[in-house]
């Protein structure tokens, strides 16, 4: 039955990929790349039930956190243009340019 | 002081089985780890209601079947959406008033409303909330009001 | 006893895997960004949230459990964030919200709107 759950999974995978590839915007596409990394944590959860080595759970837990801090860093990136400048700061400079 | 006991004790009980070893050296770790961060987040002062919302653990207990209940209905929802032959979405962007009185109650309010499928919270501006709605019926029914009223209880008596 | 669990195991696990399968479909036949994230929001609730019961419900009480209950946690809290974000870059960006009246880009639209 893990058989028929990870087959899903990667059937989801593909249908997620092809919109990531067609996506008109990069906002889909990034929305995709999220969503595939949420059923790789699950697929890597499946898998490891399907090999009797539960073990797996520990990378799953990591990649759920490092997913999640992936898909802030690109939209950030996408927003600002680099990862360097917090949200705020292009503001307290247009503040301080006023007199 | 309490609020940092109950940080060290969440974080030693998420160490406990997340480690998985069970010898005194490990554990001695995990006391000491859990120490150290607990201290140095008390040093900067950022242990306090909102970032260790324990006063709220036992009215979420009550809140979170319910969520979970509303989460599946709204999926069902918007699988049939999915599924007709023919998508068709009559998406739309409303506002309303929050009744939650403390930021914390906000966040809690605006993730419960993204985490159900159908609607989005776009944006929060003080008590304004900005919602995107898959169809009309998502945002307009008596169900947006129930757990506004829900969220409120959950927060309890100001912040 | 057993027979029970197996059964509702299975039920579970295939129930998760019909929403996280819809919830993807959905991504591929709704028109725009924004009613995109709610067919994205449903593969990351309901079909993780089934899929990870259902294993939780096969190990049975153990550490195991505790763990997928941990991963479970994570994603639900993570999930709407990232979703917030996104939808609020996407605004910001100015891509326009389809409306049912603006565009005939939709797959299922077509224009067929009564």
């Amino acid at each position: 039955m893990f058989a028929v759950t990870a087959a899903a999974l990667l059937v989801a995978m593909c249908l997620a990929m092809c919109r990531a590839l067609l996506g008109p915007t990069a906002y889909d596409r990034v929305l995709a790349l999220n969503n595939i990394g949420t059923k790789t944590v699950v697929l890597i959860a499946v898998l490891g039930f399907l090999n009797g080595r539960p073990d797996f759970l520990d990378l799953a837990l990591a990649y759920a956190l490092i997913n999640f801090i992936g898909t802030i860093a690109v939209l950030k990136y996408i927003e600002y243009g680099d990862l360097g400048t917090s949200g705020g700061s292009r503001r307290r400079k247009a503040m301080e340019m006023e007199p | 002081m309490n609020r940092v006991l109950w940080l060290w004790g969440i974080l030693f009980a998420l160490w406990l089985p997340l480690s998985n070893h069970f010898e005194p050296l490990f554990i001695g770790f995990g006391l000491a780890t859990c120490t150290i961060a607990v201290v140095v987040g008390a040093r900067m002062g950022i242990v306090d209601r909102e970032s260790v919302p324990v006063h709220l653990v036992w009215r979420g207990i009550r809140y979170v079947p319910w969520l979970v209940w509303e989460i599946f209905k709204s999926n069902v929802r918007v699988a049939r959406i999915i599924l007709a032959p023919r998508v068709r979405v009559d998406p739309s962007i409303v506002h309303f008033e929050a009744s939650q009185k403390t930021d914390l109650g906000r966040f809690i309010y605006a993730n419960s409303i993204t985490l159900t499928p159908g609607t989005v919270t776009t944006g929060i501006v003080g008590d304004d909330f900005e919602v995107h709605a898959i169809v009309q019926e998502e945002i307009d029914g008596s169900e947006e009001n129930d757990m506004n009223r829900r969220v409120a209880v959950l927060e309890g008596e100001g912040g | 006893m057993d027979q029970v669990l197996s059964v509702l195991t299975w039920a579970l696990l295939l129930s998760g895997a019909f929403f996280l399968v819809t919830g993807a479909l959905g991504m591929v036949r709704l028109p725009d960004v924004f009613t995109r994230m709610h067919a994205a929001g449903m593969a990351d609730t309901m079909g993780a949230g089934l899929i990870l019961a259902g294993l939780c419900l096969y190990s049975g009480a153990n550490l195991v459990t505790v763990r997928l209950v941990l991963i479970l946690a994570f994603l639900w809290f993570t999930s709407p964030i990232a979703t917030h974000a996104l939808a609020k870059a996407a605004l910001s960006g100015g891509t326009e919200p389809y409306t049912l009246g603006a565009g005939t880009d939709g797959e299922g639209e077509g224009g067929g709107a009564p």
